[in-house]
């Protein structure tokens, strides 16, 4: 379009971008913390995990015992709830609502809103690694300490990937299936996807097809580094493939109406 | 330098599409088929249609919402598709359907987007002076159509824009807070604001309009101030409403007078093309064989919504 008379320099009215973004991720991460199932999805099932792993056998000879064994798969978990499961339905809903559209005639704009989602979803995972990662420690979890700095660019990582498969789903199909869907594959991925479990450790084909999921790259690569303080290159690329494969899709297609 | 005459918003020969349609083979669907409008600052400039003509169509594209196929915008200037924050920051936005979430509080969600802005309206005035404080506790998604729509007026004011968009803005209003709404608007377009509304109710329309555009069918078919609309061509037209508990045949009424019935809803009639005394006498004739005594009988001139049932009229006459 052509601009036949320059606009008159008016004054901006618009807080600075560190600031709009900086404000939309505390809002968010206040409106995720005060959801009570996101809350349960995001602490109360990881705590019910790490708890009932310890009780039985299923992570027998991964590590020296079994909360050793657990606490890196069930901080895997805690990234799935948060990016993928809780950020997908909170999305889901959001853009059903016109609340998206709205935000973005607003000096926040569209790559704000991404931006502060993504702050929101860091910020709720640094709680949980305090609640979660803290009930570990009481319970005797004792991680590599270079391990643990590998651990934490694993979650980054895996946030990434999660975030950007959760806002994928949101941007593409209809809330109520967005809900359906993120839920499901929480659970079926929680339980056979590689994440709480070894993919090595699960029977028949299984551990083939799951080592090709996200669930099974953040959780593997946690396991090799909290347990024994290596970096499992295999599982880090294959996160790395699906963060960067979901956030160029996420770009493509998601729809904000 | 600009002059201050420059309007805030400038529409020209907008064109839309929407598709590819499933059910249209795949085609694509015009919506828009040039539709152009100017708004001034200090003025209230409403586009009137029926659902479907393309209001909210026209405002999505205005706003940078959609994307353009054809024709030129420019929204204080810019082109609103590639609007930055800075441009943003000066626009104000109330979609028809609210665009607030459930979850939240109104006033924490104020409070937030004031946030995005430098220089925020008075959020407490702006809360006070739309009665939010009334339902302050409740969350968005237990409010009432019309709370939630003097709750989405306040975000779309409360970065204190040079040009707002509201979009069917007394939309399951009470008649009190119609009022409120109504006043500050007012207020709104003396302070300078320009001011771009739709609505299909020609009462709004009529009590708020500086200017007119009616749009049907994603085409300008009228424009003009509020007075110039109805008094347009026929000036001396009265329109003529009865009230009766009787059922009355309207092919009596054609037949012995030549006039007009547009509207016969249960026990309502309204009259047109009321031109002359002998018009309005063949009206009580028709009245007086049939042995009625209306319950009431009011005349008036044409109003804006006889003037759009005048437009659409034709329109289906030359669809026929």
């Amino acid at each position: 379009m052509t601009e036949t008379t320059p606009a008159p320099a008016a004054p901006s009215n618009a807080a600075s971008v560190a600031q709009r973004i900086l404000r939309h991720g505390g809002y968010e991460t206040t409106l995720m913390l005060r959801n009570g199932e996101q809350l349960v999805l995001a602490v109360v099932l990881p705590l019910l995990a790490l708890v009932a792993l310890t009780f039985v056998d299923l992570l027998d000879g991964v590590a020296s015992s079994r909360i050793e064994a657990a606490a890196p798969g069930v901080l895997a978990l805690c990234v799935m709830s948060t990016a993928f499961t809780g950020q997908g339905i909170a999305t889901g809903f959001d853009r059903r609502y016109g609340v998206l559209t709205f935000l973005s005639t607003t000096p926040l704009g569209r790559v704000g809103l991404i931006f502060g989602k993504a702050l929101a979803v860091l910020a709720v995972l640094a709680v949980q690694l305090v609640v979660v990662g803290g009930t570990a420690l009481l319970m005797g979890w004792r991680p590599d300490p270079l391990g643990t700095l590998i651990g934490l660019g694993l979650l980054l990582a895996g946030a990434a990937a999660f975030t950007s498969l959760g806002l994928l789903i949101a941007g593409t199909v209809r809330p109520e299936a967005t809900l359906a869907i993120t839920n499901l594959a929480w659970i079926l991925l929680a339980a056979a996807g590689g994440i709480l479990i070894p993919g090595s450790h699960l029977p028949g084909v299984l551990p083939d097809i799951v080592q090709v999921l996200p669930s099974a790259a953040l959780g593997d690569a946690m396991r090799a580094a909290l347990i024994d303080g290596t970096v499992a290159t295999g599982s880090v690329v294959v996160l790395l493939a699906w963060a960067a494969v979901a956030g160029t899709a996420a770009t493509r297609w998601f729809k904000w109406t | 330098m600009v002059s201050s005459s420059a309007p805030a918003l400038a529409v020209e020969s907008l064109r839309k599409d929407f598709g590819p349609v499933a059910a249209l083979d795949g085609r694509m669907v015009r919506v828009l088929h040039g539709v152009s409008l100017r708004a001034e600052r200090g003025a209230v400039t409403t586009i009137l249609g029926t659902n479907g003509a393309g209001k909210s169509t026209t405002l999505g594209c205005a706003q940078g919402l959609l994307k353009p196929d054809g024709g030129s915008i420019s929204l204080l200037g810019h082109n609103p598709f590639t609007a930055s924050s800075d441009l943003r920051s000066r626009v104000g936005v109330m979609l028809q359907d609210g665009g607030l979430p459930p979850s939240v509080r109104p006033i924490p969600l104020l409070k937030h987007v004031a946030g995005m802005y430098r220089r925020p309206a008075d959020v407490d005035a702006l809360i006070a002076r739309l009665g939010i404080d009334g339902f302050a506790s409740t969350s968005v998604r237990r409010l009432s159509g019309g709370q939630k729509q003097r709750v989405a007026l306040a975000a779309a004011l409360v970065g204190r824009p040079e040009i707002v968009f509201l979009d069917e803005p007394s939309a399951g209003l009470d008649p009190q807070s119609r009022q409120v709404v109504f006043d500050l608007i007012s207020e709104l377009r003396d302070a300078g604001l320009a001011i771009v509304l739709t609505t299909h109710l020609m009462d709004d329309a009529q009590r708020l309009s500086d200017y007119v555009y009616i749009i049907d069918d994603g085409r300008n078919v009228a424009e003009g101030t509020v007075a110039e609309l109805t008094a347009h061509a026929e000036t001396e037209s009265r329109v003529l409403e009865i009230s009766t508990t009787a059922e009355l045949s309207a092919d009596d009424l054609r037949a012995t007078a030549g006039l007009t019935l547009t509207r016969g809803s249960a026990g309502h009639y309204r009259i047109t093309g009321v031109h002359t005394a002998e018009h309005l006498a063949a009206a009580t004739r028709w009245l007086a064989e049939a042995d009625v005594l209306p319950t009431a009988l009011s005349m008036q001139p044409r109003s804006l919504e006889d003037v759009f049932l005048d437009l659409a009229s034709t329109k289906e006459q030359s669809d026929d």
